[in-house]
């Protein structure tokens, strides 16, 4: 880890975020609008953020783009 | 009748068979979802862990937080969107706590001191070494110990935030809030020296 990790890591995003109750409640929806080509961070604003401070959310968010991506033809 | 139009909100609790047919498709879905996750992770567990019956305590339990949450679902995604992240949730904590299991994690707030992380030697730049040691200082004295402990583990250590919150007795959320409000001391610290944070660069003195 050099500097610059150290110091993202510790300082996090810079502007406001999610808690991660509320990014698990919205984690679904943003991942939709991700895999359709929308434009997730203007739908849920501070969702991107916190998946930037956030290492356990962001696994998560980055497992259900991808199960997602290796059942596409899975129903609603 | 096709996926598409299959109302699971109405057929979870419909009562009688069809609601147990639905409970049985749900379940399905979950432990798909949760084998994913488990397998997705499984570098991290060693060999003795049996991961199908991870895969399947968590899809038992993913079952049961959708179900009881099914009355929140607003139909914002689909519905197997909105059920697979309770699995891969349910998944994913477990994998960390398993394989954190027996793994010590210092639960005293000084121990970053010990940490040779900051690196401050001749390798790094004047300024960021100067911003190092701006950190070093911003942590030790505008946190307190206990957001020390959280930031530091969590951020420098790796250690995953639902183990630590086993550990402490707490939770993500609490644990996620204390680091939050961590940051935003130090970053505010780091502002009034000076610095401008997201360029790692220190400002002409105004
Ligand atoms: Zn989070």
């Amino acid at each position: 880890m050099n500097n610059r990790d150290v110091t993202r890591r510790l300082l996090g995003p810079a502007g406001p975020e999610l808690t991660c109750d509320a990014c698990f409640e919205q984690l679904d929806r943003y991942v939709e609008i991700e895999l359709d080509g929308g434009d997730p961070h203007s739908a849920v604003p501070g969702m991107a953020a916190h998946l930037e401070g956030c290492p356990a959310c962001a696994e998560e968010h980055e497992s259900l783009l991808e199960l997602l991506r290796s059942a596409p033809t899975e129903g609603p | 009748m096709s996926d598409q139009a299959f109302d699971w909100v109405s057929a979870l609790s419909a009562g009688g068979r069809e609601q147990d047919d639905a409970t049985r498709r749900l379940h399905e879905l979950l432990l798909r979802a949760a084998r994913f996750e488990v397998n997705r992770r499984r570098s991290s567990l060693d060999g003795s862990v049996d991961v199908d019956q991870l895969s399947s305590d968590a899809a038992h339990d993913a079952l049961l937080a959708v179900l009881a949450k099914l009355h929140t679902y607003r139909g914002d995604s689909r519905f197997t969107t909105w059920a697979y992240k309770f699995a891969l949730l349910e998944a994913a904590v477990k994998v960390r706590r398993r394989a954190w299991r027996g793994r010590e994690v210092s639960l005293d707030a000084d121990a970053w001191t010990r940490i040779p992380n900051l690196d401050t030697g001749p390798a790094a730049s004047a300024e960021s070494s100067e911003l190092m040691l701006a950190l070093r200082r911003g942590i030790q004295e505008a946190l307190t110990p206990h957001q020390r402990l959280v930031l530091v583990q969590v951020t420098l250590e790796g250690v995953p935030i639902d183990v630590l919150a086993e550990r402490l007795g707490s939770t993500r959320g609490a644990l996620y809030k204390t680091l939050h409000d961590a940051r935003r001391k130090l970053r505010l610290r780091l502002a009034e020296q000076g610095f401008d944070i997201d360029s790692g660069r220190k400002e002409a003195a105004a």
